[in-house]
């Protein structure tokens, strides 16, 4: 019981301080169930970004729903997705319903716009944090050069994140690691 | 009926929408102003801007919005299910067949190699919020909340709660 309200508090506080849609709560979720909580262990939640990134609709709750699962069940998975979407849900049709010229005040737009260079910032650690976890494991040189050629790829060729991120999983599993390469050429 | 176009009206969009909400917001636009007329497309994009003034995901704040509009409560959580479920339930497929392999070595190559590609991914959404920032406030508010911001998160290490509730003052004070 005490894990589902802290799963509730996790993500609605994730739901209350994104500004800027889905995409924009990943620090927050990072910082409350890695850092926070520790309920996914930094690598874990790598893949789950990856995995999430790959597939189609929108992030926040894919990972809010996948945390909720993994942490407490199908309960936790619907109390996730529930702290995450339903506050603000209703924050927007009661705002719609009654007040109907909210967005012409002037200090609401100035409290949504502080915000932006905020998650600007948590973005930006978040980015450092995954390139040095890849020097660690991969090491500077290959992590340059897979930095590089995906940015080509994704930014100057638009090849689509989907597609890179499954042709790289693809390539994983088919690939032989070196390990078994030479367990062939002995057996052989 | 009126569920049953709801559901396909989110279906959509969250099944063809790559890149998290925000993307698949001119899918969502095309299935309810062009598609079924619900709303105008004035009046889509009145609910969009107020919907982006408030926090958390976009995409499920339209979906519950609109399917209310169209269908009350039960309206509402047809939107929300067709927009959150199916993503969802091929994300736990897919990751728990992942974490059921999580110590084979071609589990652990692709967790490294794929780890680069989200940090370029991470890097062009930073990249778009600060060019966002700079459209909307400015390069001298950007740069003065972005040190503050820096300094508490990563030096004081303070809760980010507390710093965009923070910001939050700041903005309705000094941006408005």
């Amino acid at each position: 019981m005490m894990k589902q309200w802290k799963l509730f508090l996790a993500f609605f506080r994730v739901g209350m301080l994104g500004y800027g849609g889905g995409p924009s709560s990943i620090p927050l979720i990072h910082t409350e169930v890695v850092d926070k909580y520790k309920w996914l262990s930094k690598d874990d939640f790598s893949d789950v970004l990856a995995i999430g990134n790959a597939l189609p609709g929108p992030i926040g709750t894919k990972l809010a729903g996948y945390v909720g699962w993994r942490i407490g069940g199908i309960f936790g998975m619907l109390n996730a997705i529930i702290a995450t979407t339903l506050p603000t849900v209703i924050l927007l049709l009661l705002l719609l319903t009654t007040l109907n010229h909210f967005i012409g005040i002037g200090w609401v737009q100035g409290m949504s716009k502080a915000v932006v260079p905020v998650v600007g910032v948590m973005l930006t650690m978040l980015t450092w944090e995954f390139i040095q976890k890849s020097r660690e494991s991969l090491g500077l040189k290959t992590t340059g050069i897979l930095l590089v050629v995906g940015f080509v790829l994704l930014y100057i060729f638009n090849i689509h994140p989907a597609i890179l991120i499954g042709c790289l999983i693809g390539y994983s599993f088919i690939s032989r690691s070196k390990k078994e390469q030479k367990k062939k050429v002995k057996a052989s | 009926m009126i569920y049953w176009q709801i559901f396909l009206a989110f279906f959509l969009p969250g099944i063809l929408g790559y890149g998290g909400g925000p993307a698949s917001i001119p899918l969502i636009e095309n299935e309810v102003v062009d598609k079924y007329g619900w709303l105008t497309s004035i009046e889509f994009s009145n609910v969009l801007a107020l919907g982006n003034a408030l926090p958390g995901p976009i995409a499920t704040k339209m979906a519950g919005y609109i399917g209310y509009a169209e269908g009350g409560v039960f309206g509402a959580f047809v939107g929300l299910f067709a927009t959150i479920a199916p993503s969802l339930i091929l994300m736990i497929a897919l990751l728990s067949i992942l974490m059921k392999h999580k110590n084979s070595p071609k589990v652990k190559k692709m967790t490294t190699i794929v780890r680069p590609i989200i940090a370029i991914l991470l890097g062009i959404m930073t990249f778009d919020f600060f060019n966002n920032s700079y459209s909307g406030i400015g390069i001298t508010q950007t740069i003065i909340i972005s040190i503050f911001a820096l300094l508490f998160l990563e030096k004081w290490k303070i809760h980010p709660a507390y710093v965009i509730g923070g910001a939050l003052v700041y903005g309705a004070v000094f941006l408005a």
